[in-house]
């Protein structure tokens, strides 16, 4: 009896260590990524990699400026089409829960999330690439901002199912209309909610490489315009890091670093914003 | 003169209750008219989610049905891919993402359920918690090219020691290398599911077990697991969806060799990575075409997948 007990308690406690020694394991890999991540791409980071463009095969120096700037717009332009689409859907999705179409629309949003990246690479270049007859940029834009749409629309109707429903009956009492309800009360206060969602989605395609590999395409030099192939930080890391020189693969270690720094710290912000404002996502 | 003022009043009176009547008229006329654009507005973005989803659904078979009608389904169990002379059988890929993702997928369960359990059942709150959740929760923020970089220099040369110490060819590139990558990958999905299935077992059935002279382990087995099963096996199914549709991280540790992988440690390609691979360069039309099937097939495939998911989880939060 007492040696049976015992037995029982032992295995107890220790497959309580084992759980805590897997669930230990799990944080290592982060650690170690970003422990070599930090190593590999400090030295190659200096003001002059932030401001130049890479130089070609054999030449020291170079930076990732056209992959922050492409990035840059890309993601922003990205942000201004999905932005105001994603709101509206959310707000769509949460008034209209009865109707048919939005119960079609929510099953969409489901699809649209579960879709690979991979796929939606391949849509962006049968649908903006092979009619318009060239890579751009701002058709990585959209394929971008309708990857971004689902968390965006996803956190938005969250957040406004969380709001008290006496608000909007306060604000009909008052003999508002339906739009200024929703665009001067209910928004408003579920801000916090809505900014979270966008910037959570930010961080989400900020890394995205599979679809900008046949829409982006990629490019050496500094681009501006919209409407040719422009360089971004995962493509750059891709190119780079697959080739087999030293210099290029150096210039991908510290352009890693600059954009697991970027997706972490927005990932951070988004977090303590949630916190901060007692937001649920 | 007296008589004029009052009525001149009047008569303004009369003219400002007017006017401001016809302002309120056509406020609330502006109101209503504003309503139904912004109604119209509502609706039309309903409207457009299902036609976005639709539209990819529409593009994605048109585009393959070249390869349909060229090849058949004799695209899936033919393991010949030949863009020179047009022949394309898919099977090497099929059996690439399914080794990849069923390995990752068993490499990465113990690993999740562990952190489910300390997350929901162990250290439910508390600073302890909240770092362990930040974590996993950032290992899903890394982007997956950063993944695959990281593979590719730092797992890969391990990979080919530990290759080379139990006697096979030591590529270090291969389907192991992408199944270990992809584990990683994977976790936070199940976990972070798994964590709220756990949390959502009722503390009366718990205390029960307790109050029986149960032991921890044995409250964990015989109570917690049998409740949250269901939606652990949810949670394991996403991160498997997850790991069919990953492209970077695999693309640049799996070797991308189109022949039919002959061991796990042997070189290979998934749909994913062929098509990443291939895409940009393939200009023959039933080339194309081939390639975008796989890309319906993989959209198929998790769409599937996602969906036995959810519905696994809708039936379990009503349950719970």
């Amino acid at each position: 009896m007492e040696t049976k007990l015992n037995y029982r308690i032992a295995k107890s406690k220790g497959m309580n260590w084992l759980i805590i020694l897997l669930s230990a394991l799990c944080v290592l890999p982060l650690v170690f990524i970003l422990i070599y991540i930090i190593k590999a791409g400090i030295g190659a980071i200096n003001w002059n990699f932030l401001v130049s463009i890479p130089k070609p095969v054999g030449e020291a120096g170079g930076g990732i400026a056209n992959a922050l700037i492409g990035t840059a717009i890309i993601i922003l332009c990205a942000t201004v089409i999905s932005v105001p689409v994603g709101i509206i859907c959310g707000i769509y999705l949460n008034e209209y829960k009865k109707s048919k179409i939005a119960y079609w629309a929510s099953i969409c949003v489901d699809v649209l999330q579960g879709i690979p990246s991979i796929v939606m690479g391949i849509i962006g270049y049968l649908w903006l690439v092979l009619p318009f007859g060239g890579h751009s940029a701002i058709s990585g834009s959209v394929v971008l901002a309708i990857m971004m749409l689902p968390i965006i629309i996803r956190s938005t109707e969250e957040t406004l199912k969380l709001l008290p429903d006496s608000l909007k009956e306060a604000a009909y009492a008052l003999g508002m209309p339906f739009q200024r309800v929703i665009l001067k009360v209910i928004i408003p206060c579920g801000f916090s909610g809505i900014i979270s969602g966008v910037m959570l989605s930010v961080a989400r395609v900020a890394g995205e490489t599979a679809p900008l590999l046949f829409t982006a395409f990629g490019n050496p030099y500094v681009e501006m315009r919209l409407t040719q192939p422009m360089q971004t930080l995962p493509l750059l890391i891709f190119n780079y890091a697959t080739s087999p020189y030293t210099d290029w693969q150096n210039l991908a270690w510290g352009a890693a670093l600059v954009l697991l720094i970027f997706v972490l710290a927005l990932n951070l912000l988004t977090k303590l914003i949630t916190r901060r404002w007692k937001v649920q996502l | 003169m007296e008589q004029t003022m009052s009525a001149n009043g009047f008569v303004n009176l009369q003219e400002t209750t007017i006017a401001r009547k016809t302002k309120q008229v056509n406020r609330s006329n502006n109101h209503i008219k504003g309503e139904k654009i912004f109604k119209g507005l509502l609706n039309f973005a309903g409207l457009l989610l299902i036609l976005v989803v639709c539209g990819i659904l529409i593009t994605l078979v048109w585009q393959s049905l070249p390869a349909l009608r060229s090849l058949g389904l004799r695209f899936f169990w033919t393991d010949t891919w030949n863009p020179v002379t047009n022949v394309f059988g898919a099977l090497p890929f099929l059996l690439g993402t399914l080794i990849t993702s069923f390995l990752a997928l068993i490499i990465s369960i113990p690993f999740s359920i562990a952190v489910a359990i300390l997350l929901g059942e162990y250290f439910p709150k508390g600073g302890f918690s909240n770092f362990m959740r930040s974590t996993i929760d950032l290992i899903a923020a890394v982007p997956s090219v950063i993944f695959g970089f990281w593979g590719f220099f730092v797992l890969v040369p391990l990979v080919r020691i530990f290759e080379i110490k139990i006697g096979v060819s030591p590529n270090g590139l291969g389907l192991f290398s992408s199944a270990l990558v992809l584990a990683i990958m994977i976790i936070p999905y199940a976990a972070s599911l798994g964590t709220t299935m756990i949390k959502m077992v009722p503390s009366a059935l718990k205390e029960g077990a307790y109050a029986l002279g149960a032991t921890r382990w044995e409250v964990l087995r015989s109570v917690i697991l049998p409740y949250s099963k269901s939606g652990l096996f949810a949670g394991i199914l996403l991160s498997l969806g997850r790991a069919i549709g990953e492209t970077m991280a695999v693309t640049m540790v799996i070797g991308n060799s189109n022949d039919l992988p002959k061991s796990i440690f042997s070189t290979g390609n998934t749909m994913a990575s062929v098509i990443a691979n291939e895409f940009g360069a393939a200009t023959d039309h039933v080339y194309i075409s081939a390639l975008v099937e796989m890309g319906l097939f993989l959209f198929l495939v998790t769409f599937v997948i996602n969906w036995i998911g959810k519905a696994v989880i809708k039936r379990f939060s009503k349950n719970g």
